[in-house]
C-alpha cells in the first residue's frame, strides 16, 4: 500500500461514496452548530419535511450574538440578536439535537465548547457552519468551515459532498524562544505563505515546536489554518492528545477508551508520503508577532516598523496602502510606538485556560495603562469556572480588566463589544479584517502574552521586556 | 434552485485583493434568520457612508454600474468567514458571476449552492476582463456556461475551467440534498460499517 498521510487516513475512513469524477460524499462525524448561520438551514428542512438524519452526533450552542456582561440573566436586549437565539433555542428542541442554551454552565464558543465536552475525537471528520472550525484539527480530526446550504445538507444526511484537497506540510523545527507562542506560530505561517497559499490544501503541522506545544496551543495554532486559506489543519494525535481528551464527558470509557486510543495511534504520516508543498520554519526564528494591516498576512515582529507600500509588489501595493490609511499608521513608524486604546483577550483562537493563564503571569501584580478600557472574555463558563479557581480572575480584576461571561464577543462585535470607529484594539482573536472588530476599528492581532503586556504600556509592546 | 445557463450584462470592475466576507456583508446585517433582502447591504461599509449616505466613488454606486451582473474582483476574493450571507447579498443584488485569479474555498463553495458562478482565470486573462470592466456600461460581457467561454464587450473569447459536477447542477438548477438522498443506501452502509468499526464515535 502506497504511504497515506495523516490527512489520507482520515479522509479514506470517512468516504460513504465516490463517483467516477472523484466526487466524495464524506460522512460527517460532528456537526457543531451556532445561532448565525443556522436558522436558514433548519428552515430549509421544514420546509422539505425532512429530519436531522443523526440527532445525536449534532451539537448546538449559542456563541455569536450573546452579550458577555453580568445582566445577560435577564435576556438579550438586541431583538435581532434575541431572535436568532430564541430560533436556536427552538430548533434544537424540535429537532432532538444536543444543546448548551446560554445560561448552561458549559455554554461557551463553539469550538472551545466541542473539545471541552469531548465531543471532538481524534480522527473524526468535524463541520460547523463557522470557518474556524479549523480548530479541531488540533486533535488529528478533519474539521472544517461549511456555508449554510451546507449545514443543511449535513443535518438532512449526514455527509457532505466534497473533492479531496491537496496535502501542505508546515513543520516548526526546534524550540520556541521565551514569549514566543502557539499565536506567534501560526501568525509567523501565514505571514510565510500570505492569506492565499493555503487555497487548496489540507495542512498537516508538525515538528518539533508543535510536538511542544499542549492541546490548547495546539487548537490555536489550527485555528487559524483558514486564514491562511486551507481547508484545514491538522496535527497528529498523541499522548498530549489523549491525556487532554481521556475522562472527558463525551470521550470514550473502559474497552471503547481502549480501542479508540488503538486506531487513533495509528493516525501519522507514514514515511514518504507525499505532499505537494512543504513550508518550514525554525522554532528559534519566530519572534513575538504583530499585525500591522487589515489581512492576517500583515504580521511582522513586534521590532519592526511599518513596511512602505512600494516595498510590496502587484495587487499588495494598493492593498497596503488602503490598510496603512485604515488603520492610521505612517510607513517606517515603530510598530512598539503604536499606542492603544482597548485590549481585548479571549476569542476561538485564545479564550481557554492556558491563553488566561499566559495573560495572568503578565499582569500579575501590575496595573494597565490609566484611560485603557481591557476585557477578558473566557472562550466557555467552564474556562471562566476554573480561572476564578486558580486565582486569575483577581489578577485580571485588580489589575483593571473587565472579567466577562463566555461568548465570541469582541472578534467579530455581534454582541455589544463592539470598537468605535478609528478605536485601536490589541487583540488576540484571528481577524484584523477592516470594521471587523466595529465599523472603523483597528486591529492588531497578537498573542494573550503580548496583549497582556500592551495592556499595562497602553502601546503594542515586545512581551520580552516584561519577562 | 435557479438555473444558470447565460449571463449577458454589466461587469464592474473590483482590482482591489483580500477582498473579505465582512467587506462583502458586515456583521450587523447577520442577525437575520432568512437568505433574502440582502442585496442592499452588500458591500455596506465600502458602499455607503457612515451617516448612511450613498458613497458616490464606490464602484457599485456609479450609474454605470447599478446594474453590474458580473464582478471582475482581485486575487482570493471571499477569504474570512464562512457566512453564505455573502452569496446570498451579492446574488440579491442582481450578481450571478464573480471572476477572480483566486477564491477563497468555502465562499467558492457557497456560491455553487446559491446560483452563482464563480470563475477562476489565469492572470493574463484576468488583466483583460478587468481592463473591459473598466468599460463602464459598454462593457457588457457574456458568460457562457454550457460552452465554458467568457466573451468581452470587444469578442474576445476567454474559456474557464468548472467541475462538471458542479457544471451540471448549476445548469439544470439541482438541489445537492436531493441527489445525495437517492445515495442514502450508501450512507447508511457506511454508518452500518462505522458503527462497527468505531463504535465510540
Amino acid at each position: 500500500m502506497s504511504p497515506k498521510t495523516l490527512y489520507d487516513k482520515v479522509w479514506d475512513a470517512h468516504v460513504a461514496h465516490e463517483a467516477d469524477d472523484g466526487t466524495c460524499l464524506l460522512y460527517i462525524d460532528r456537526h457543531l452548530v451556532h445561532e448565525v448561520t443556522s436558522p436558514q438551514a433548519f428552515e430549509g428542512l421544514r420546509m422539505a419535511g425532512r429530519p436531522v438524519r443523526a440527532p445525536e452526533k449534532t451539537i448546538a450552542v449559542p456563541d455569536h450574538n450573546v452579550p458577555t456582561t453580568a445582566d445577560r440573566v435577564n435576556g438579550i436586549e438586541n431583538p435581532e440578536s434575541r431572535i436568532q437565539v430564541e430560533a436556536l433555542d427552538k430548533n434544537a428542541k424540535d429537532f432532538g439535537i444536543h444543546y448548551y442554551p446560554v445560561h448552561d454552565v458549559r455554554q461557551g464558543i463553539v469550538h472551545i465548547v466541542g473539545p471541552e465536552q469531548g465531543w471532538t475525537l481524534p480522527g473524526m471528520t468535524v463541520v460547523c457552519g463557522d470557518s474556524h472550525t479549523a480548530t479541531h484539527g488540533a486533535f488529528g480530526a478533519l474539521a472544517h468551515g461549511i456555508g449554510t446550504s451546507e449545514v443543511e445538507h449535513v443535518l438532512a444526511t449526514q455527509t457532505l459532498i466534497q473533492k479531496k484537497s491537496k496535502n501542505m506540510k508546515v513543520e516548526i523545527t526546534g524550540k520556541l524562544q521565551p514569549g514566543v507562542t502557539a499565536k506567534d506560530i501560526t501568525l509567523a505561517v501565514i505571514g510565510e505563505t500570505g492569506t492565499a497559499g493555503g487555497t487548496g490544501y489540507v495542512i498537516e503541522y508538525c515538528g518539533e515546536a508543535i510536538r511542544d506545544l499542549s492541546m490548547e496551543g495546539r487548537m490555536t495554532v489550527c485555528n487559524m489554518a483558514i486564514e491562511g486559506g486551507a481547508r484545514a489543519g491538522l496535527i497528529a494525535p498523541d499522548e498530549t492528545t489523549f491525556e487532554y481528551v481521556k475522562g472527558r464527558p463525551h470521550a470514550p470509557k473502559g474497552a471503547q477508551w481502549e480501542a479508540a486510543v488503538n486506531w487513533w495511534k495509528t493516525l501519522y504520516t507514514d514515511e514518504d508520503a507525499h505532499f505537494d508543498k512543504v513550508i518550514t520554519l525554525r522554532g528559534e526564528d519566530i519572534a513575538p508577532v504583530v499585525t500591522w494591516g487589515t489581512s492576517p498576512e500583515d504580521v511582522l515582529p513586534i521590532t519592526a516598523t511599518v513596511p512602505n507600500p512600494e516595498d510590496f509588489e502587484g495587487g499588495k501595493v494598493e492593498a497596503a496602502r488602503r490598510s496603512i490609511e485604515y488603520m492610521g499608521l505612517k510607513a517606517g513608524q515603530k510598530l512598539s510606538d503604536v499606542e492603544i486604546d482597548t485590549v481585548f483577550i479571549g476569542s476561538c483562537t485564545n479564550g481557554r485556560i492556558e491563553d488566561l493563564r499566559a495573560a495572568a503571569e503578565i499582569l500579575k501584580g501590575k496595573k494597565i495603562k490609566d484611560g485603557l478600557r481591557a476585557m477578558i472574555v473566557p472562550g466557555s463558563g467552564l474556562v471562566r469556572a476554573q480561572a476564578e479557581e486558580e486565582g486569575l480572575a483577581e489578577i485580571f480584576k485588580e489589575a483593571g480588566f473587565e472579567w466577562r461571561l463566555a461568548g465570541c464577543s469582541m472578534c467579530l462585535a455581534m454582541n455589544p463589544d463592539q470598537l468605535e470607529p478609528g478605536e485601536r484594539c490589541a487583540a488576540t482573536s484571528n481577524r484584523n479584517f477592516e470594521g471587523r472588530q466595529g465599523r472603523g476599528g483597528r486591529t492588531h492581532l497578537l498573542s494573550p502574552a503580548m496583549a497582556a503586556a500592551a495592556a499595562i504600556t497602553g502601546r503594542l509592546t515586545d512581551v520580552r521586556e516584561l519577562l | 434552485m435557479e438555473k444558470f445557463d447565460k449571463v449577458h450584462g454589466v461587469a464592474a470592475p473590483m482590482p482591489l485583493i483580500n477582498i473579505d466576507t465582512d467587506m462583502i456583508i458586515p456583521k450587523v446585517h447577520l442577525k437575520t434568520i432568512k437568505r433574502s433582502g440582502l442585496g442592499v447591504v452588500l458591500f455596506d461599509e465600502m458602499r455607503y457612508h457612515d451617516h448612511g449616505g450613498e458613497n458616490e466613488e464606490f464602484v457599485l454606486n456609479k450609474p454605470a454600474y447599478r446594474k453590474t451582473e458580473i464582478l471582475v474582483a482581485g486575487d482570493n476574493f471571499g477569504c474570512g468567514s464562512s457566512r453564505e450571507h455573502a452569496p446570498w447579498a451579492i446574488k440579491d443584488f442582481g450578481i450571478r458571476v464573480v471572476i477572480s485569479t483566486s477564491f477563497a474555498d468555502i465562499f467558492f463553495n457557497n456560491c455553487f449552492k446559491n446560483g452563482i458562478l464563480p470563475i477562476v482565470v489565469e492572470e493574463e486573462h484576468h488583466a483583460i476582463l478587468m481592463e473591459d470592466a473598466h468599460k463602464g456600461e459598454n462593457a457588457r460581457m457574456t458568460v457562457h456556461l454550457e460552452d465554458q467561454q467568457i466573451t468581452t464587450s470587444d469578442g474576445v473569447v476567454i474559456e474557464f475551467s468548472v467541475d462538471p459536477h458542479r457544471k451540471h447542477c448549476l445548469l439544470n438548477g439541482l438541489d445537492d440534498i436531493g441527489l445525495t438522498m437517492e445515495k442514502d443506501h450508501h450512507i447508511d452502509k457506511f454508518e452500518n460499517h462505522a458503527s462497527q468499526a468505531r463504535p465510540w464515535v
